[in-house]
């Protein structure tokens, strides 16, 4: 106990440290820009975020947002792949992308020494505002992601996380993967790319995270730079996500183990509950090893190497989701385990001394967010897609804070109910 | 490791740091304190030199069972105490074991690493293993075997790769351990092992972030200064005998695709500083060309051409054990045949060893790894963990500093040389994974 009290004194001196100034302004075409100067490396990061993820698939089409986001880094402007390849690798920068259901990005690293910079950011332009999508390098693109999607429905864990989807999601965008279906895949051409991409990859869509070893007067030139060629467009919001009743799903595989897959849509982002849900679950299912689904269905009964719960909240209503995996005659042990832990949790909620020491974790181990300009511009590019407050980090230990046991238990209780969860398990006997 | 991604493996390319300072305490414990002043933050690891290479067959498995272990209580704590302390103070914790050594550690804000090194003594000196903790633990070991090996196919390729590569050697054997002495793997088992190579002279501290080194020195003079020495048992050289021809196998594995493993038995960094080392950092340099980026010969050869979904080669370059193989790892597009796949990356290196490399090449492979240099600076956790694993694996954590300028130094005549004196049939071990689908 003593040893308690002494850690929530250390918590006052420690978060004054953590805090990270961020520069935030929108340009004239409508792209919102988040800064944080950092010279103690000579690194430069810099995320650019569109409105261009999954969810914005057209209906018949699963795939084209996350074929379009990877053809981007295959060719543009006078360069075909192999020649935009070199340009960023013989500077030793490193080009990325990506996409989620709700974003699209693409990403790069550099270091800051001028010619690197500035020849980075040249070619980053054109692969954000020239891309090519050549003909041949769609098609072997389709035929890989086609083969790749029907190896992974071969395998427990994509069976099983596409399955989940759809129980809980039924026809909302959010239903198909991100990577899109085989079926869809097959029909697209070249056009449908060049399409969606001037269609989602907007200035109003648009959000820029640039960390490192710049100024605000390059940054600015940077932004202006990348941007600017960038057309206007707005978009209808992601439809909410209605609420379907519970599906029960059994798939069989044969994996010596079964996967479970447990949950009900749950959070938006900037919910109004995150906070006591977001403390909870770290006591249920996400805080590792001093979780309750650790405790119970791992460390006392030895049933599972990983059992976990989270949340993700999403635009509209993302998954809250539970998992594990377990050999084939285990299942339904575990499984009732943790119906039993989670129906608990909901009725009853986190004692005085799970909740605190949940705090001591979430607010002590808060430096550890920040701790690189790799994860700062992570977390900024978070705050950037869902448009978070611009003093969302510097809030975040006291809301955390403020959490109480009551409200943990009632915003569970009211969010939660385990009669609408559906359950998704792969490799059933 | 006990969640998330275990066995890490050995990394290519390492890093020049700022400020480091040795410490050696009188039992024999190693301290490098590593300093970096960006974030209030500290990462604290603990080396054991004690991995996969020092088990014995029948007892497969044993180090990363230990690993486990370790969380399960001590004289004075209970099972599971260590890893509530560590998240009430913020920390977060984990463990990992590999073929060379055993590595656990704390992130934590910096001013809790007098709390990382009272624990981490704590169960250096004072591990209760129980029966009771030890059978639910040996249950969660033998289903992360089966989620990381058993049910994955590429898990499966790699142990089985392994298996035929080496026959003396200890690195024949996968670190989780077959799942038979799994099975029958007790309590003292586990006690022995902890007993054996448990010890701070068998260890070495780690400590990277805002710490002064000074003030660290002292704590763990404080903290594990007082654990006793261990006459550690003699560890037998186990050398491989020297490969007289291809090693070829199948695999039936769950999936549509299927998937090459291909290895050449080669030489590693020399752990003598003195001795130079040009072979080393031309494979290093070779492995580059050969699939450093997406343009390199491999990724246009397999994956531009269509005919594979992955395809990379590593050089391992660093181990304890001083051997490894030169691999190539392909996961094949549907309708590709194995035996092509084979053939090209036969004629890339017969290219090579007959052309050398062009100038392009080379330059571009050291642009990645200087500029890789120092995006590996932004992260405190791999900056410790490079340190450790030289170590461990027996070099001296100092050779980090000369990578970069050996690597500068490598002609295409280097490469050339390497590529026709290591690849020879006689050292090729090949494994094809035949995929098997079970709903077509």
């Amino acid at each position: 106990m003593k040893f308690i009290f002494l850690l929530i004194g250390l918590i006052s001196t420690f978060i004054a440290h953590a805090k990270i100034d961020i520069d935030f302004w929108t340009t004239d075409n409508g792209v919102r820009v988040y800064f944080v100067e950092s010279h103690e490396l000579p690194i430069v990061d810099i995320n650019i975020n569109f409105d261009a993820g999954a969810a914005r698939d057209p209906v018949g089409k699963s795939g084209l947002a996350n074929l379009t986001n990877y053809l981007m880094l295959l060719g543009a402007g006078q360069y075909n792949e192999n020649q935009i390849s070199n340009l960023f690798s013989d500077i030793g920068s490193t080009l990325g992308g990506g996409i989620d259901h709700d974003h699209a990005k693409l990403n790069i690293r550099t270091l800051s020494k001028k010619d690197a910079l500035n020849q980075t950011i040249e070619t980053f332009k054109l692969v954000i505002s020239e891309p090519r999508f050549d003909q041949e390098t769609f098609e072997r693109e389709k035929k890989s992601t086609i083969s790749f999607l029907e190896q992974s429905m071969t395998q427990p864990d994509s069976l099983g996380t596409n399955a989940f989807k759809k129980a809980l999601f039924g026809n909302h965008p959010y239903a198909f993967p991100e990577q899109g279906i085989v079926e869809n895949i097959q029909k697209l051409d070249r056009k449908d790319l060049v399409s969606f991409y001037n269609e989602y990859y907007s200035a109003q869509n648009a959000s820029i995270v640039i960390v490192g070893d710049v100024n605000k007067t390059e940054v600015k030139k940077i932004v202006a730079q990348l941007t600017q060629n960038l057309p206007k467009k707005n978009h209808p919001s992601i439809p909410a996500v209605d609420t379907i009743s519970a599906q029960e799903v059994m798939i069989s595989n044969p994996a010596q183990q079964a996967h479970l897959f447990y949950g009900m849509p749950s959070m938006v982002r900037l919910d109004e509950d995150f906070y006591p849900l977001y403390v909870g679950n770290y006591i249920l299912g996400g805080g590792g090893f001093v979780s309750r689904l650790t405790g119970e269905v791992r460390e006392k009964n030895g049933l599972v190497y990983s059992v976990y719960s989270y949340f993700m909240p999403m635009h509209q209503k993302g998954p809250f989701q539970i998992g594990l995996q377990t050999k084939k005659e285990q299942i339904d042990d575990a499984f009732k385990l943790v119906k039993e832990v989670v129906s608990d949790f909901i009725k009853n909620g986190p004692t005085e001394k799970e909740l605190n020491d949940a705090k001591l974790n979430l607010i002590g181990g808060f430096p550890l967010r920040l701790d690189s300009n790799k994860k700062i511009s992570e977390y900024l590019s978070m705050m950037a897609i869902y448009n978070y407050p611009i003093d969302y980090l510097e809030t975040f230990t006291k809301n955390i804070n403020n959490v109480t046991v009551n409200e943990v238990k009632e915003a569970f209780q009211r969010r939660m109910d385990m009669s609408k969860f559906s359950t998704v398990i792969v490799g059933k006997n | 490791m006990r969640i998330l991604s275990t066995f890490i493996g050995i990394f290519l390319s390492f890093t020049i740091l700022a400020s480091t300072n040795e410490y050696k305490l009188d039992n024999g414990l190693r301290l490098i304190v590593n300093e970096d002043h960006r974030a209030p933050v500290v990462v604290s690891q603990v080396w054991y030199q004690a991995g996969s290479i020092d088990e014995v067959n029948g007892k497969t498995g044993v180090a990363h069972v230990l690993e486990h272990m370790m969380f399960k209580g001590t004289k004075t704590s209970k099972p599971g105490e260590f890893s509530e302390i560590i998240a009430r103070s913020g920390g977060r914790e984990n463990a990992f074991t590999g073929t060379d050594y055993t590595c656990y550690f704390q992130t934590m804000e910096k001013s809790n690493l007098e709390l990382s090194f009272k624990m981490e003594s704590d169960r250096m000196q004072n591990l209760v293993i129980t029966e009771e903790e030890f059978e639910k633990e040996i249950k969660v070991v033998m289903e992360e075997r089966r989620w990381r090996t058993e049910d994955k196919p590429e898990g499966m390729l790699n142990e089985t790769f392994n298996a035929l590569a080496f026959k003396a050697h200890p690195y024949s054997r996968p670190i989780v351990g077959w799942m038979n002495d799994l099975e029958s793997m007790t309590y003292e088992d586990a006690l022995e092992w902890y007993q054996n190579w448990y010890a701070p002279n068998n260890a070495i501290i780690v400590v990277s972030g805002d710490v002064s080194p000074q003030e660290v020195f002292q704590l763990a003079q404080k903290y594990f200064g007082s654990i006793p020495q261990k006459k550690l048992p003699h560890r037998k050289p186990q050398l491989e005998p020297s490969q007289k021809g291809t090693i070829r196998a199948e695999l039936k594995a769950q999936g549509r695709l299927p998937m090459i493993q291909m290895g050449y038995k080669v030489p590693l960094l020399n752990k003598d500083p003195m001795k130079t080392n040009t072979e080393a950092y031309a494979l290093e340099v070779l492995a580059g060309v050969l699939s450093g980026t997406s343009t390199s010969r491999i990724q246009k050869k397999l994956i531009q051409s269509g005919k594979a979904l992955s395809a990379y080669a590593n050089y391992p370059m660093l181990s304890r054990g001083d051997v490894g193989t030169f691999e190539f790892v392909v996961t094949l597009n549907q309708g590709s045949d194995p035996a092509d796949i084979e053939q090209i990356i036969k004629q890339e290196i017969q290219s090579i060893a007959k052309e050398g490399v062009t100038q392009e090449e080379l330059n571009r492979v050291k642009a990645n790894v200087i500029a890789g240099d120092v995006y590996e600076k932004d992260s405190m956790f791999y900056q410790a963990m490079i340190i450790g694993q030289l170590e461990t694996m027996g070099y001296p954590y100092e050779m980090k500093d000369g990578y970069i300028a050996n690597i500068e130094k490598i002609t295409s005549d280097n490469v050339k040389k390497a590529a026709q004196t290591f690849f020879s049939e006689e050292g090729l071990t090949i494994v094809h994974l035949v995929p098997e689908s079970a709903d077509k």
